[in-house]
């Protein structure tokens, strides 16, 4: 099992989001959490990634065999986490590729190795970023200062390439883009999955769950996964909206 | 806590060589003509320099020291302070390779590395270097090659000797005697500095540098420089300053003069990292400088760019005064401050000259219980027709105990002038360092990157050895004042 999450509880300010989340994802397994807006989705990516506004009020989470609440942020990054953020962060005056090499080379001194050499680190980028088809100008400019949102996410999914993470969580990625855009989206995705690594497909339309096909959807709603299906779900949850899980629940 | 290390480290060099030679050649402490007179003889100096020097003395007793500036400090006691101290090792250097391997050493670690650029580079060295230890010139590196050019780089002291004639014609022109108290202290007792003519037509082939320190106890430093770009010449001028760590807080009150003739451009860069005390504020030095250049005659240029991490008061307003039509000043900063370290500093454009062109960058960062502002003047003169001013003040805050203030003063006599100005202050983001701790990298390299992104306008004038540094520099001086 990769990742083991057992009855998991946060809160933030004092109030309960997350309200016993139980979930478990193997290598190779593509998982797409599914649930109306403020139902908690993000609140469980922050979680996992260790932002530290939340607080863990009970459960666990064992990532690779490890506990993953005990470790630092970073940490947590370098163990081959990675969240693509529902909305990413600008960072003005320093260059996508000063941001990718620094992070590139952290990972590595984690795990012991020696910082990349430029000319692998030269080709890696010019590989990863035709996996997404970015634009070359726009790896030299700012992190995603002055990006339009669907660049923004799609820079995401270039730096999780870069990364090549053992986990993707990825939040809302498909929010904002256009179809040809989730289409490349949804393409590099799909070119960086392996039978090692597994991804988190977070969204509430069904819409790029016809690019990333998922294994296992769930819903999530009001802090709970409150039912887990097929892909068959995600096109019930399309036809009949969510009135119709509150229903089943009796919300 | 790191610039504590660091400090420690270089205090810990003094253990050797210099250390025991210095008591031998120090001024008894305090201030009077005497000491004037002393200082003028160790220097051999022809009477007309003594004199200056004497006139300066007393129009300074008839001052007072400013207190407009938004600092707060003991005023130093100016009977207290030693004014002369020479390194002075009994065997004469004759080469690099004779300097002490420690202080070598240390200059390396502070990004003045001779060794490395004379090894990389051979003879053929992109760097000149001039090192100022306490009051004397130590050592000027590659004099010959520059002179080839007609280029006069050398220590103060020795321009007094060998080109009375320069020195006469613009020592003080810039920067009079009569201009502030520190000034005209600084003219009454400077012991040494650096000097630099670039002929008509020159560009000079290499950066010059001058290092400065503070090195014995018990002294000030007052040294002087002087930059002459005759018609069309052009040359890159670098400035380091260090200290050792010690409890008193030393007095570093620095003259620096800049003329450029006809069609003629310096740019002058400083790498200011003197101590700045401890993380209670105890120790540290007062840096009250003077800093101005003039661009005299038409299509000159004058570009400060400056990265300011130490002392703990710095009082300091590179200016230019653009005399020439066409001419064009800029002004280039980033002041950190940390602890309790307090600066206030900024720029003054003079415009005087038609169609004159001035920019203001300036970059603010306040962390720990520090206190930073910005204070620039514009003043567009009668008669300055069609001058332009862009000014972007930036200030970036650490924590929520320091202070972040910008005093912009616009003068304005001349209906044709454009003056624009902008400025923000803004906070380092939870968010900024969340997103770069989920890419794996750490609260302290976080906070580094951030931050010379933030700088990178003014890092990109620097030149390519001193950028590098100085993005070392603030990253350390910034260590463990957030999270
Ligand atoms: N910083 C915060 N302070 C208080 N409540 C918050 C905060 N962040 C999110 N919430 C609340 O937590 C709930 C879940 O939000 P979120 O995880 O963003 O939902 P989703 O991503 O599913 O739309 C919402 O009710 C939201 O208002
Ligand atoms: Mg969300």
């Amino acid at each position: 099992m990769m990742l083991s999450i057992k009855n998991l509880h946060a809160s933030i300010g004092g109030k309960e989001i997350l309200k016993g989340i139980n979930l478990e994802i193997k290598a190779g397994e593509v998982h797409a959490i599914m649930g109306p807006n403020g139902s908690g989705k993000s609140t469980l990516s922050s979680v996992l990634a260790g932002r530290e506004d939340y607080e863990v009020t009970e459960g666990s989470v064992i990532f690779n065999g490890k506990n993953l609440l005990e470790l630092s942020p970073e940490d947590r990054a370098r163990e081959g986490l990675f969240l693509a953020f529902q909305y990413p962060i600008e960072i003005p005056g320093v260059s996508n590729v000063n941001f990718l090499k620094t992070a590139i080379n952290e990972i590595r001194a984690y795990k012991g190795l020696e910082p990349m050499e430029a000319k692998d680190f030269l080709a890696r980028l010019k590989e990863k970023q035709k996996l997404v088809e970015l634009d070359g100008k726009l790896a030299n400019r700012s992190v995603n200062e002055g990006f339009s949102g669907g660049e923004k996410k799609r820079n995401e999914i270039f730096q999780m390439a870069m990364l090549d993470p053992c986990l993707s969580i990825l939040d809302e990625t498909d929010s904002g883009l256009d179809i040809d855009a989730l289409r490349i989206v949804a393409g590099g995705v799909n070119k960086l999955k392996s039978k090692d690594n597994a991804t988190i497909v977070i969204t509430h339309y069904q819409r790029l769950l016809d690019y990333i096909v998922p294994d296992v959807v769930h819903v999530l709603f009001n802090g709970k996964i409150v039912k887990t299906g097929s892909k068959e779900l995600a096109l019930e949850l399309e036809e009949k909206g969510y009135d119709f899980i509150k229903e089943e629940i009796g919300a | 806590m790191a610039n504590e290390i660091l400090a420690e480290q270089i205090s810990s060099e003094y253990k050797y060589g210099f250390v025991t030679d210095i008591e031998a050649d120090n001024a008894p402490k305090g201030l009077n003509e005497d000491i004037i007179r002393f200082i003028s003889k160790k220097k051999n100096e022809p009477q007309w320099m003594l004199e200056y020097r004497l006139k300066a003395f007393k129009y300074w007793l008839t001052l007072e020291e400013p207190n407009w500036a938004h600092v707060s400090y003991i005023k130093p006691n100016f009977q207290d302070i030693i004014y002369y101290s020479a390194p002075k090792p009994k065997v004469q250097l004759n080469s690099l390779d004779e300097v002490d391997p420690e202080l070598l050493k240390t200059f390396e670690k502070l990004g003045i590395s001779i060794e490395e650029q004379k090894r990389l580079s051979g003879v053929e060295s992109r760097i000149a270097v001039d090192i100022v230890m306490d009051s004397v010139s130590v050592k000027t590196t590659f004099k010959e090659t520059l002179s080839e050019k007609g280029i006069i780089f050398c220590s103060f002291g020795e321009a007094v000797q060998e080109h009375p004639e320069l020195v006469k014609k613009y020592m003080g022109s810039v920067v009079p005697y009569t201009d502030n108290f520190y000034a005209a202290l600084n003219s009454a007792v400077f012991t040494d500095g650096s000097f630099c003519y670039i002929p008509k037509g020159v560009r000079c082939p290499m950066e010059l540098s001058t290092y400065f320190r503070i090195n014995a106890s018990g002294t000030g430093q007052f040294e002087r420089t002087l930059i002459v770009a005759d018609e069309d010449a052009y040359v890159s001028y670098l400035e380091g300053c260090t200290a050792p760590m010690r409890d008193e807080n030393q007095l570093h009150a620095a003259v620096v003069e800049i003329v450029t003739h006809k069609n003629a451009e310096v740019k002058y860069s400083t790498v200011q990292n003197w101590y700045p005390g401890d993380k209670n504020g105890k120790g540290g030095i007062f840096n009250f400088v003077t800093k101005r250049g003039v661009c005299l005659e038409d299509n000159s240029k004058i570009s400060w760019t400056q990265v300011e991490t130490g002392s703990a008061v710095t009082w300091k307003y590179p200016s230019v005064i653009l005399k020439g039509d066409n001419s064009i000043g800029e002004f280039y900063s980033v002041a950190l401050t940390n602890n309790h370290q307090q600066a206030d500093t900024g720029t003054k454009m003079i415009h005087l000259g038609k169609n004159t062109r001035s920019t203001i960058i300036s970059k603010g960062i306040s962390a720990g219980f520090s206190n930073n502002s910005y204070r620039g003047l514009v003043r567009i003169a009668k008669g300055a027709s069609n001058a332009r001013n862009f000014s972007q003040c930036d200030s970036l805050l650490m924590g929520d105990k320091c202070g972040a203030h910008t005093f912009p003063y616009i003068e304005i006599k001349d209906k044709s002038a454009i003056v624009e100005h902008e400025a923000t202050t803004s906070k380092i983001g939870e968010d900024q360092l969340f997103y770069c701790k989920q890419r794996g990298i750490d609260n302290e390299k976080a906070i580094g990157l951030i931050v010379n992104g933030y700088c990178k306008e003014v890092l990109n004038k620097l030149p390519m050895e001193f950028a590098v540094e100085a993005q070392k520099l603030l990253s350390v001086s910034l260590e463990g004042s957030v999270g």
